[in-house]
């Protein structure tokens, strides 16, 4: 009886864990198909021209130049705004901050941030930064509008790096006579830089790839030049890509596929980027 | 020298300080210009009209129940598929899989929650929603159920990740005296570590779901965008229209200040609204509160 009983529950865990992993299997290979798949498919659009010429024809010829500069421009502008502001937010919350209720506030507020929907991001950005503020539909309403987007990311990502740096190496900084301000530049930035950079990096993936908040704040559906100033909208991969796929009739599928690709690998280059910065700052730490 | 110095520790000091507050400004300005966007909808339209069931801004139809219904269906459908498959893949990953399949794991479904969700939306006309047209014999593939399903897939690292750490930071001693008393891995898993970090796994259900009802692009895509109040899980299999994909879909075209774009701002406070609910009580939520904050958030 008993050896029937241990039997049976052999085989359940047997039974439970085969399910579990395929489970995990039939979440990850969607996955990892997706990035084969568009690999594959836009491989063949990819020319010199594709990546370096304009659209024309109604877009279904020539190039997506515009929209890869574009896209670097709201990234650059993004990175501009949240990289200072969510550092200096990270330090505070990790160095300065005690555990006040109004620090629960703000940590409160970073993760309600983090929640808003995208396209609340695009209406708010609309509202403050294109109409009540003037800027118009802009890159750099819609810089702004990512950035506020991207911040919490960044902080809470930050702030964790920040954190793991050990208390005895700002007691040492301290005590051989710096001010709190430079143990913070000198020692703790320093040593949470990699992890810092994995963070940015990762927040700035995302606003790269994003299309809601850029909707009514900066993106074009065509120009017949690279944007001269902030003040120009632009137009930009992800929001070039719903265009293309939704918008126009008769678009070709290679260059659908090839814009697809293009957005891939802009976001996944910055996504392995901070996974080998991150592992090898692990690698290397001493502490 | 010295006062130099310290007036330089005044000012960085004091400027690190008012970063620090930025979070609640931001999330204070949010609110306040959705509000002052948004409320005059309260105004200019009816109640009647509000929550009636026709969205038809042309004809001054601004039924928000259809929208609200669309949403929630997808949304539930996309629940559906992230819960099991999220859960099942952070059991997977934190009691299961070696060591080596864990480093291989987890920067793959980081790189899911990476992915923009236009690409899957694009993915999500060219290939899933044919096949499944096809699959179901419906007339079009373009339906609540196709958002599901890429939804579910968006949701499903927020799911994982958030889950993980619950089931990770369960004290390994939980375990250790499950084994000793005899009792399989499985049922540990099953009866000891899961019901321990049962906070922290809702926790990972909720803010799965309030990043699904918040997607925005993929489901425009691939849902058909057709405002009809949904009535029955039947409506799964028909075309929907969702509170974002309306907003998304329609503020390009509005004159700023007339009626529909206040409404769709209103629509916009009901999103904020939800978001903030479902972020406040999975935050209060008692389980390793900061190290859970981080999570969500990278």
């Amino acid at each position: 009886m008993m050896k029937l009983f241990a039997r049976n529950r052999h085989a359940v865990q047997r039974i439970g864990y085969t399910l579990i992993t395929l489970m995990a299997v039939a979440t990850v290979i969607p996955i990892v198909g997706t990035v084969i798949f568009i690999l594959f498919q836009g491989g063949s659009a990819i020319s010199w021209e594709f990546l370096t010429g304009f659209p024309y024809d109604g877009m279904r010829s020539g190039g997506i130049l515009p929209a890869i500069i574009g896209t670097l421009y709201l990234t650059i502008g993004t990175a501009i705004f949240s990289v200072p502001l969510g550092i200096a937010a990270a330090i505070y919350l990790s160095e300065y901050a005690k555990d006040t209720p109004l620090t629960r506030i703000i940590r409160l507020a970073i993760i309600n941030l983090a929640g808003i929907p995208s396209v609340v991001y695009g209406l708010f950005g609309l509202g403050l930064f294109v109409l009540f503020l003037q800027f118009g539909t802009s890159i750099l309403a819609a810089s702004l509008t990512l950035s506020i987007m991207t911040l919490p990311v960044i902080i809470s990502t930050a702030e964790e790096a920040l954190r793991s740096v050990p208390q005895s190496f700002r007691t040492v900084s301290i005590s051989l006579g710096a001010t709190r301000w430079q143990t913070i530049r000198r020692i703790v930035l320093k040593e949470a830089l990699p992890g810092i950079l994995t963070g940015v990096i990762l927040g700035l993936e995302r606003a790269a790839g994003e299309t809601a908040p850029i909707l009514f704040t900066g993106a074009a559906f065509f120009l017949p030049q690279l944007p001269q100033t902030p003040f120009d909208a632009t137009m930009a991969l992800p929001y070039h890509l719903f265009v293309i796929s939704t918008q126009v009739p008769e678009m070709p599928i290679q260059i659908q596929y090839g814009t697809a690709l293009v957005l891939l690998v802009f976001v996944l280059t910055m996504n392995v980027i901070a996974t080998i910065i991150r592992s090898r700052a692990r690698a290397k730490r001493q502490w | 020298m010295e006062k130099s110095l310290n007036w330089r520790e005044f000012v960085v000091t004091r400027a690190i300080k008012a970063s620090g507050y930025s979070a609640i400004v931001f999330v204070l300005l949010i609110f306040v210009f959705l509000m002052r966007e948004g409320l005059p909808a309260l105004s200019e339209v009816d109640a009647g009209n509000l929550f009636s069931l026709r969205w038809y801004p042309i004809e001054d139809l601004f039924g928000i129940l259809p929208l609200i219904t669309g949403s929630l269906i997808v949304t539930f459908g996309a629940a559906l598929i992230a819960v099991p498959f999220g859960i099942g893949t952070a059991i997977y990953i934190s009691e299961i899989a070696p060591r080596w399949m864990r480093e291989i794991l987890k920067p793959l479904v980081e790189l899911l929650g990476g992915l923009p969700s236009v690409v899957l939306g694009f993915l999500g006309i060219l290939i899933v929603s044919p096949n499944l047209r096809i699959l179901l014999d419906l007339p079009t593939g373009l339906t609540a159920f196709t958002g599901s399903l890429l939804l579910g897939g968006i949701a499903v690292p927020t799911v994982v990740s958030v889950a993980e750490d619950a089931l990770d930071s369960v004290p390994r001693a939980y375990r250790e005296g499950a084994w000793a008393l005899g009792a399989t891995k499985w049922q540990t898993i099953w009866r000891v570590t899961l019901p321990a970090a049962k906070s922290g796994v809702l926790t990972a259900i909720m803010l799965g779901v309030g990043r699904a009802i918040g997607e925005t692009m993929t489901v425009m895509m691939v849902t058909g965008n057709a405002p009809v109040l949904a009535t029955s899980l039947g409506s799964l299999f028909s075309p929907v229209r969702t509170m974002t994909a309306t907003i998304a879909a329609e503020m390009g075209e509005v004159a700023n200040g007339s009626v529909h774009y206040h409404t769709l701002f209103l629509i916009g406070i009901i999103l904020f609204l939800i978001s903030l609910t479902v972020n406040v009580i999975a935050s209060s939520v008692v389980f390793r509160a900061k190290k859970r904050a981080e999570r969500i958030l990278s």
